[in-house]
Formats: C-alpha cells, sequence, structure tokens
C-alpha cells in the first residue's frame, strides 16, 4: 500500500481548465479570452523590444552565474522601489525602505504573507476586495492568515461599488490588514478614481489598517506608469506605511522569469535593516535565493536611460491596444444593434473586463461560438484583436439580445 | 561554489554554448511554464536521477515538480509531507536531520511547520567518519513513520557517506521501521564525476520498494547557481498515488511562486535531451569533479610528507565540496588570524578553494597548526 492513499486529487484549475477547452476546439473562429498574459494584434505572445535588447547586453557581458545575495540583485531592487515610489519620493530618498526580490508577484505576496504572519501581531486578519485575485486567499491562507472581504464591484452597474466599500472598510477592526490592487484591478477591471483613492487613503488612515498594494500591471494599465502608482505614492505621502508586491511579468513581458518584488516602507533606514534582516530569514528556507534572469534584464531596462524610454514607449503601446480593443468592442457592439449599455467596457482598464455576461451566458459562448472565458464572465481583452472584435461583439449581442 | 585553478568560477561550456541557441531562437518566448514547470526538464531531470532503465519510470510511477534549486523541491516537498504524510496536517511527525548537516534543513522542515525536529547520529569526529552504529541505533529507535533527510552523496558538511554495504544496512532498517526517506541530491556528478555512483543509494531505496522523495540541485553539476534550477523527484508505489500527489503538490506551488523560472530549466532541459549535448555537459562535470578529487589527493600526499601528526586519509577518502579537516576551533583560529586562509569553525574546507597555486601553503599551513596547536 501507499503512503498517498488517501490523498485527494486536487480540484482542476478553473482558468487552466478554460485554455484546455479551448485547445481541444476546432471551430477555426475560436477565441481565447481567458489568457493571463498581453497578446499582439496577430494575437500573438509579444517579446518586447527593449527586453531583446537587454538580453542582447546582457549575453555580451558574460557575466558568472554566481548566487545572488538572498535578497536579490541590488540594482533590480532599487530600481522597482524607484518605479514605485517615484524618484522624488521621500520614503525612496531618505532610504526608510526595503525591497526584496520575489518569484513575481505570487513570491512576492508570498514572502509579505508570511512576514506579517510572523511579525504583525496586532492582526490575522487580511480584508480582499469582493472580488480579488483567485490566488490571493490560498496565498495567505497558507501563510496562515485569516481572508475577509470588503465590498467593491458593483454587478448591477459593473463598477465601483464605493459607498459599500467606505461603509466596509469604515467597519473593519484597527490594526486589520487590508489588501488594495494599485491599478488595473483583477479580475474586474474596476479602478478607484483619485478622489476616491483620497478617500480611501484618509479612512484606512483613521481606521489604523495595515495596507497590502498588490501592483501587478504599473505602465499596463494607463500606459503611464506615474499614474499607474498614484494611489501607491498617494498613500505613503499621507503617512501610511504600506508594504507592497510588484511584477515584472505583464508590463515588462517577462511572465516566466518571475521578475518582482517585495516592498516595506518603515519608519526609518534603521528599522528597514532590521526588516530586511528578517525578511532574508523568511526567504532562505524558501528557495535560499531567488533567480537572475530576469531581475537582469528588468534591472538593464530600468537602469539604461536608452532602454528605459524604449520600455515607456513599449508599455504604452500595449496598454493603447487594450485601450483601443475596449473602444471597438462597444463600438462593434452597437454596430450589431444591442440595446445594452456597455459602457464599463470602456470605463473599466487593464487587462482584463467583467462583461456582466451570466453564467448560462457564457456557456453559450462557449458552445455555439468557441468564445471561452471564466464562468464569472471575465474576459482577458489581451486575447481581443483587430480581426475577431468583431465576431466577439457578434456572439456576445447573440447571447444577451 | 566551484572555482577554477586560477580560483575563478566556471561558467560550463556547454552552458554557454546552449545558452547562445537559447537566444539565437526566435521561437521561444518568456510566457509562463506550467505550474509544475518545463515538461520536457521534469522528464530529464528525473531520468537523471533513478536512471535511464529505472523500473519506476517505466512503471510511470515517477512525478517530477520542478523547483527553485535544491532548497525550493526540499520546501515544496517538506509544505506536502506536512500536510498529507502520516495523516492529514500532522506537525508532529518527527523529521530527522544528520549530526551536522547543513544548516538549512532545520529551517526548512521548521517553516513548513514540523514541530518535532531532531538529529539522528552520523559524524563521528574522534574517528573522522561516518558513525554507522550510532546512525542505525536512531534508525531503530525513530518512531514509527519518522521522516529522514539522507544526503544522495558528498554529504554537506563532512563529505563521508555510507559505501554501498552501508546503505544497504540503513535501507533494512528503514525498510523495516516504516521510516520516509527524503533524499537531497545536490551533488550527482560533481562528487565523483560518475551519474550513477553518486546516484547508487537513491536508485537502490527504489529498487527495495520505497515511496521516497529526492530533492535535486542543478546548482553545481551545472554551474546554474543563480537561475535556480532544482527538481522534485517524487516516487510512489503506482501512477494513480503519484498523479494524486502532484496535483496537490501543484496547489502548494501556486501560492508559492505560482510558476518556475524558465532560463536555467531550458538549459538543463536542452542539454540533457541532446546525446552530443549530454556528453559535452558530462564532460564538464568530470572536469570539475576532477579537480576537485586532485586537490585531495594533492593535499593528502602533502601533509602525509611532511608528517603532519594524525592520519590523512579522510582528505581523500571523503567526497564532494566540502571537507570535515578535523582540525579543532583554536587551530582553525591559527588558520584563519596567523595563515589568512578562511575555513569554518567546524574545521570544514570548501576543497574547491584548492588550486596548484596554494596547495602547498595550505598543507604547511594545516602542518603548522596541528604541531603548534593542541
Amino acid at each position: 500500500s501507499s503512503w498517498w492513499s488517501h490523498v485527494e486529487m486536487g480540484p482542476p484549475d478553473p482558468i487552466l481548465g478554460v485554455t484546455e477547452a479551448y485547445k481541444r476546439d476546432t471551430n477555426s473562429k475560436k477565441m481565447n479570452l481567458g489568457v493571463g498574459a498581453y497578446r499582439d494584434d496577430n494575437g500573438k505572445p509579444y517579446v518586447l523590444n527593449c527586453v531583446r535588447k537587454a538580453e542582447a547586453m546582457i549575453a555580451s557581458k558574460k557575466m558568472d552565474k554566481e548566487y545572488l545575495p538572498i535578497g536579490g540583485l541590488a540594482d533590480f531592487t532599487r530600481a522597482s522601489a524607484e518605479l514605485a515610489l517615484g524618484e522624488n519620493s521621500e520614503a525612496f530618498k531618505s532610504g526608510r525602505y526595503v525591497t526584496v526580490q520575489g518569484i513575481s508577484g505570487t513570491g512576492s505576496l508570498r514572502i509579505g504573507a508570511n512576514f506579517l504572519q510572523r511579525f504583525f501581531k496586532a492582526s490575522r486578519d487580511v480584508y480582499l476586495p469582493k472580488p480579488s485575485w483567485g490566488n490571493h486567499t490560498p496565498i495567505f491562507r497558507d501563510a496562515g492568515m485569516q481572508l475577509q472581504a470588503y465590498r467593491y464591484y458593483d454587478p448591477k452597474t459593473c463598477s465601483l461599488d464605493f459607498s459599500g466599500a467606505m461603509d466596509d472598510i469604515s467597519k473593519i477592526p484597527e490594526k486589520s490588514i487590508i489588501l488594495l490592487h494599485a491599478c488595473a484591478h483583477n479580475p474586474t477591471g474596476v479602478d478607484p478614481r483619485q478622489e476616491q483613492w483620497k478617500e480611501l487613503a484618509a479612512l484606512v488612515k483613521k481606521r489604523n489598517l495595515l495596507v497590502y498594494f498588490d501592483m501587478a500591471y504599473q505602465g499596463f494599465a494607463s500606459g503611464d506608469i506615474n499614474r499607474d502608482a498614484w494611489a501607491v505614492r498617494h498613500f505613503i505621502e499621507q503617512g501610511i506605511n504600506i508594504v507592497l508586491s510588484q511584477s515584472f511579468a505583464k508590463n515588462m513581458g517577462l511572465y516566466g522569469e518571475r521578475a518582482g518584488a517585495f516592498t516595506v516602507i518603515c519608519s526609518d533606514a534603521d528599522e528597514a535593516k532590521r526588516v530586511e534582516s528578517q525578511l532574508k530569514i523568511l526567504i532562505r528556507p524558501m528557495y535560499s535565493n531567488p533567480p537572475v534572469n530576469g531581475a537582469r534584464i528588468a534591472s538593464l531596462i530600468l537602469n539604461t536611460p536608452d532602454l528605459r524610454k524604449e520600455w515607456l514607449t513599449e508599455v504604452k503601446g500595449m496598454a493603447d491596444r487594450i485601450i483601443s480593443m475596449r473602444t471597438q468592442l462597444v463600438s462593434n457592439l452597437k454596430k450589431e444593434g444591442s440595446s445594452h449599455n456597455w459602457q464599463h467596457i470602456t470605463d473599466q482598464i487593464g487587462m482584463f473586463c467583467f462583461t456582466g455576461l451570466k453564467p448560462e451566458q457564457v456557456e453559450r459562448l462557449i458552445k455555439e461560438f468557441s468564445v471561452y472565458m471564466t464562468k464569472d464572465g471575465r474576459i482577458s481583452v489581451a486575447g481581443v484583436t483587430s480581426g475577431n472584435v468583431g465576431y466577439l461583439a457578434h456572439a456576445i449581442h447573440q447571447v444577451t439580445k | 561554489a566551484y572555482r577554477t585553478d586560477e580560483g575563478q568560477p566556471w561558467v560550463l561550456p556547454v552552458v554557454k554554448k546552449v545558452e547562445q541557441m537559447i537566444a539565437n531562437d526566435n521561437s521561444l518566448n518568456h510566457e509562463y511554464l506550467p505550474i509544475l514547470g518545463l515538461p520536457e526538464f521534469r522528464a530529464n531531470a528525473s531520468r537523471i536521477a533513478l536512471g535511464d532503465d529505472s523500473p519506476a519510470i517505466k512503471d510511470k510511477r515517477v512525478g517530477s515538480v520542478q523547483s527553485l534549486g535544491g532548497t525550493g523541491a526540499l520546501r515544496i516537498g517538506a509544505e506536502f509531507l506536512r500536510r498529507w504524510y502520516n495523516g492529514n496536517n500532522n506537525t508532529a511527525t518527527p523529521v530527522y536531520v544528520s549530526t551536522p548537516t547543513w544548516e538549512n534543513h532545520n529551517s526548512v522542515f521548521m517553516d513548513a511547520g514540523f514541530k518535532d525536529i531532531r538529529t539522528y547520529h552520523y559524524w563521528d569526529a574522534a574517528k573522522r567518519g561516518l558513525d554507522l552504529q550510532g546512525l542505525l541505533n536512531d534508525l531503530e529507535k525513530a518512531p514509527e513513520f519518522s521522516i529522514f533527510i539522507l544526503h544522495a552523496c558528498a554529504h554537506n558538511p563532512t563529505g563521508t557517506d555510507p559505501t554501498p554495504e552501508q546503505w544497504k544496512q540503513i535501507a533494512a532498517v528503514m525498510k523495516r521501521r516504516n521510516l520516509f526517506p527524503f533524499f537531497d541530491s545536490a551533488y550527482q556528478g560533481f562528487a565523483s564525476g560518475s551519474l550513477e555512483k553518486d546516484a547508487w543509494a537513491v536508485r537502490y531505496f527504489v529498487s527495495e520498494g520505497f515511496e521516497l522523495f529526492c530533492a535535486q540541485s542543478f546548482s553545481k553539476n551545472f554551474g546554474l547557481y543563480n537561475e535556480r534550477v532544482g527538481n522534485l523527484t517524487v516516487v510512489g508505489k503506482d501512477a494513480d498515488n503519484v498523479q494524486r500527489v502532484l496535483s496537490q503538490m501543484e496547489k502548494i506551488v501556486r501560492t508559492t511562486w505560482s510558476n518556475p523560472p524558465s532560463q536555467g530549466a531550458r538549459i538543463v532541459a536542452t542539454t540533457l535531451a541532446s546525446p552530443q549535448l549530454f556528453d559535452e555537459w558530462y564532460g564538464n562535470v568530470k572536469t570539475m569533479a576532477d579537480r576537485v578529487l586532485l586537490m585531495r589527493s594533492e593535499l593528502r600526499s602533502r601533509l602525509e610528507a611532511l608528517g603532519t601528526p594524525g592520519t590523512w586519509n579522510h582528505i581523500t577518502e571523503q567526497i564532494g565540496m566540502f571537507s570535515f579537516t578535523g582540525l579543532n576551533p583554536k587551530q582553525v583560529e591559527y588558520m584563519v588570524k596567523e595563515k589568512h586562509i578562511y575555513l569554518m569553525a567546524s574545521g570544514r574546507i570548501n576543497m574547491c578553494g584548492l588550486t596548484t597555486k596554494n596547495l602547498d601553503y595550505v598543507a604547511k599551513s594545516i602542518h603548522e597548526a596541528v604541531t603548534k596547536i593542541q
């Protein structure tokens, strides 16, 4: 007999299931709108030019493969912090922060979750927006935290339930942890406006909550890295010492290279040093030290003026294509004769869009039109091209008219 | 980390070649790998550990999880065991590590949630070798179902491995007492220069019908330290069990790093899958192993020629990167302060630090330390 007879089969990943079914489909018009990675207007993966250039530079330097420090590549972590906080940030200039390299967004979130579990004794409760990225819950749970929720998305309007959010947040016990998506909320695409962010900041400050920002789409949301980091920077300016996880998977297309960072804003540089030492103690028994390739590429791009400029143009290009697909989808739906209000498609931002479609409608889209998305009606706008946006509009109109 | 005879890091020639191939391949991109890793990497990595003709592979009862180095493989395995081994979420299952062991072993299993980490006898300082009897006694006394972390070869930090006969004895007790073998294999090929020899213990346990885990690192044998290339090999009773185990490991991976880094895995997969590149790699591995073996024999012969008090055969009997010289803390202090030779207080030296240029100086220094200081 086996040690593992009682081990249950893990539930199939819902998003993977979408891609599996898509692959099996023989319909030439099929569309995969579950994909969480950017695609160009031909539906192909896009390797950024600045990434290719950085890779060529790295290859020519003939560097060795010695272990990185536990906290990662210093040029990368410093540049990541500066990108998020802004070069003029007082917190950045004073050095009252620590940034460690993490395994993309997930790894950075997990380091943070483990750190809070060990050192934030005031509370075990992490408040997530409703809904949030599916992996947030198991990450915090596996780290030993408990999950709570605050209202966020209003399915009636397909936009932000701001009064609901403010109401729920005002009731969160002091010193709880609240997680906020910095921009391009996943899965809804619904972000607060700057005025609303100001109110949220004032409220969490009043409630004395620990703020955990997840920023996976800086630059990728609006096309402007400063605009997308506005909320993060505003909170810090208001004296809120946040913790932050960053991902370079989408905005640099470095998905499989796992480039990310976790930052703690501290009272002073001395506190930052002590926090850093504890983060290293957490990281070492997880994977010893992080992978170099993605961090080296990102570091070179951020720290080389020409490459950085090129990157900003390319990331704007990706964001603009997404925005243009949103616009075209709405105009095509109008052309189809749809009488519904599809404004939320262009109001929402980032890779994902909560269409408002119901499960039965989603099922019809899959079965009758080979248009694949998750049951909650979420589509990845990255999977839409000028070549298939008309078909998509047609299909959506058929199941909603 | 390995050093050349010039004292420099060494990027394996085959790695440089394969990296260039990857750079020139415009069909490649940076898309996410599957959660469990690059399929070609996983299969080849486990094949390296278990052997081309492994009956377990033939029976399809081997699973693999690409991990962030050997450490990452250990951590995924530990997290899985804590959740699913010996009951559900049984944090009380004793975990045994050798005395001494790589210090991170303790932390990996503690952070995975195990509450009872114990030691088993291993290094006999008096005879400068394996304390086999002590080890076997600990196996006999360990509670049933305890987990034992075994170094597959080139024990870190002592460099002292059980012989095949001794492994057989260890396996017999472990089988009788229902103890779980978790191998840490960080030096396959790097230790003796032979992949088969360095995997003998793991393969023997498999042939004896054990279900086991083997955490593999490709940091040293591929020199890919900072790319974090590792693999957790899972050997189970049958395909169905292994499938369910992997499905649960996938969930653990998803909340730890989502999916592993692609660059290093691609280099290893490309190399192992091509007969020609595989041979080149094997040659590179042998180059490293042979240099270390040479330094060992040269150091020993110098000490014996100098008439340094004590016996020095352990220098060549030990294997891998590290050697427990037998120097005591005071002698070590002398080495560091007076001779500027840096070694651990335990007397552990990194053989990779020896070169043809410094052998004489090191040997003379050890001679001085041993004769001047008791």
